[in-house]
């Protein structure tokens, strides 16, 4: 009974001691943080993404009250983390637009060919490092899927050789607008209704030769927009969103059905 | 004496690696190593934590276990007293020196629960090491688990970009190279110390 009696006592003594030792040093070395920043950080989704350029939500909920960080500068949260969070820093929010990642690219396999075969490392970066495409269009989606292992919230995906962005998934947080080495994804309004489904420089035939979903630069959704939206530029036309009102005349009126319903 | 020291490091950091020989602290090895900054990160953590450990885990043999003849009782009091331990670290890292609080960051609380460390501890115990060799063991442990996951992170970095066969894709590759690595450590146990 004695050697199990002082078994017994000499862990209790030593776990009472180490609980109290515990509690001691919790007190004396507790570390002040600062209420507003607490709250702050309770608003803030907690998806770590960094797409705010901050380490992480509790770095930008610091940067935030300290006044480096605007409250609306969490891209994943949005308007209505901003409007939370500007509650609680006593300043007003401002309009905050929910916006969505958008690949300016819809060469699927039905739209284009592939003009040789890519074997080699797996991912975009690389492949266009090479030089070339392995698709008929050197300014397309390779479909190698760099944007969809960026994705911290499986938003993305390859979808029939072109990068699809869900856009309830999407958080805006621009990692794969990044990640595309041909810089094909952009952020737009989410309530944008229609996009310009292609990012080729090249001239009218060139582009016809490889995929026929690609704008060709005609102007007519130029000429058809009566709000002035549209502009080509380069051989590509681009919707300022600001003035389009979504009415589609462009995407009626397009010969290539480069522009579309999202 | 000091030739002694030399000895207990290049014995725990190579020739009985704590991973890739005695086989402890895997999960964090497989776990914690997909890039080289963070795999070195919580090597810089282990190496901490298991010096202090090891310090204080042969003052309570010594002074409280052997006295009361309660030696085998060493395991339980030891999963105590680290994680204690380790708690009481890192609130005094982020009052005193929160870079290094943040620098060391979750890796410090997921130590707590790492085998490695309490092996080492026991170990000691087991080579019935005096309290100078203890901590030099400890340290030397610690070594030998930053050389064996920085190694094997850079290894599964570059395995990432590499075309591996679809079955051997994710874990399978891994262990296979932390299986090879582990050969290669045994090369050491022909030194003659």
């Amino acid at each position: 009974m004695y050697p199990v009696l002082v078994a017994t006592v000499a862990v209790a003594v030593i776990g009472f001691v180490m609980g109290m030792l515990l509690i001691t040093v919790g007190k004396k070395f507790k570390v002040e943080v600062d209420e507003k920043q607490l709250a702050v950080r309770e608003y803030l989704p907690g998806n770590n993404c960094g797409g705010c350029g901050y380490a992480g939500c509790d770095a930008m909920a610091e940067a935030i009250v300290k006044g480096e960080a605007p409250v609306n500068g969490c891209p994943v949260g949005g308007a209505p983390v901003a409007e939370k969070i500007s509650q609680v820093m006593g300043v007003s929010a401002g309009d905050q637009e929910k916006m969505v990642a958008f690949v300016k690219c819809f060469g699927t396999c039905e739209h284009t060919s592939q003009k040789c075969n890519y074997v080699g490392i797996h991912d975009c970066a690389a492949a266009a490092a090479s030089g070339l495409s392995p698709w008929a269009c050197d300014y397309g989606c390779m479909g190698l899927g760099t944007c969809e292992k960026a994705c911290p919230f499986g938003a993305i995906h390859v979808i029939n050789g072109v990068a699809v962005v869900d856009r309830t998934l999407c958080k805006a947080c621009g990692k794969c607008v990044s990640a595309c080495p041909k810089h094909l994804i952009e952020l737009i309004p989410d309530k944008a209704t229609y996009a310009v489904r292609c990012s080729s420089r090249e001239k009218g035939p060139t582009v016809k030769k490889s995929c026929d979903t690609g704008c060709i630069g005609y102007k007519l959704c130029v000429r058809q927009c009566e709000y002035e939206a549209i502009t080509v530029e380069n051989n590509i036309a681009h919707i300022d969103y600001e003035k389009c009102v979504g009415c589609g005349k462009c995407a009626e009126k397009c010969p290539a059905k480069a522009i579309t319903l999202r | 004496m000091n030739s002694s020291l030399m000895l207990i490091i290049i014995t725990t950091a190579l020739v009985n690696n704590v991973v890739l020989s005695q086989f402890l602290g895997i999960c964090s090895f497989l776990g914690v190593s997909k890039q080289i900054k963070t795999s070195a990160s919580l090597g810089a953590a282990v190496i901490f934590v298991i010096t202090i450990a090891s310090a204080v885990a042969n003052l309570l043999y010594t002074f409280l276990l052997e006295p009361l003849d309660l030696t085998y009782l060493n395991t339980i009091v030891f999963i105590l007293v680290i994680a204690t331990l380790v708690q009481i670290v890192e609130m005094f890292l982020k009052k005193v020196a929160p870079p290094l609080y943040q620098a060391l960051g979750i890796y410090l609380p997921l130590i707590t629960t790492n085998c490695a460390v309490l092996g080492v501890a026991l170990t000691n115990v087991q080579d019935e090491y005096n309290f100078l060799e203890s901590v030099t063991a400890g340290f030397g442990t610690g070594v030998g688990y930053t050389i064996a996951i920085v190694l094997l992170a850079g290894i599964r970095e570059r395995i990432d970009e590499s075309a591996i066969p679809a079955p051997f894709r994710g874990a399978p590759v891994v262990l296979l190279s932390a299986a090879l690595m582990s050969i290669a450590f045994m090369g050491f146990s022909s030194l003659s110390l």
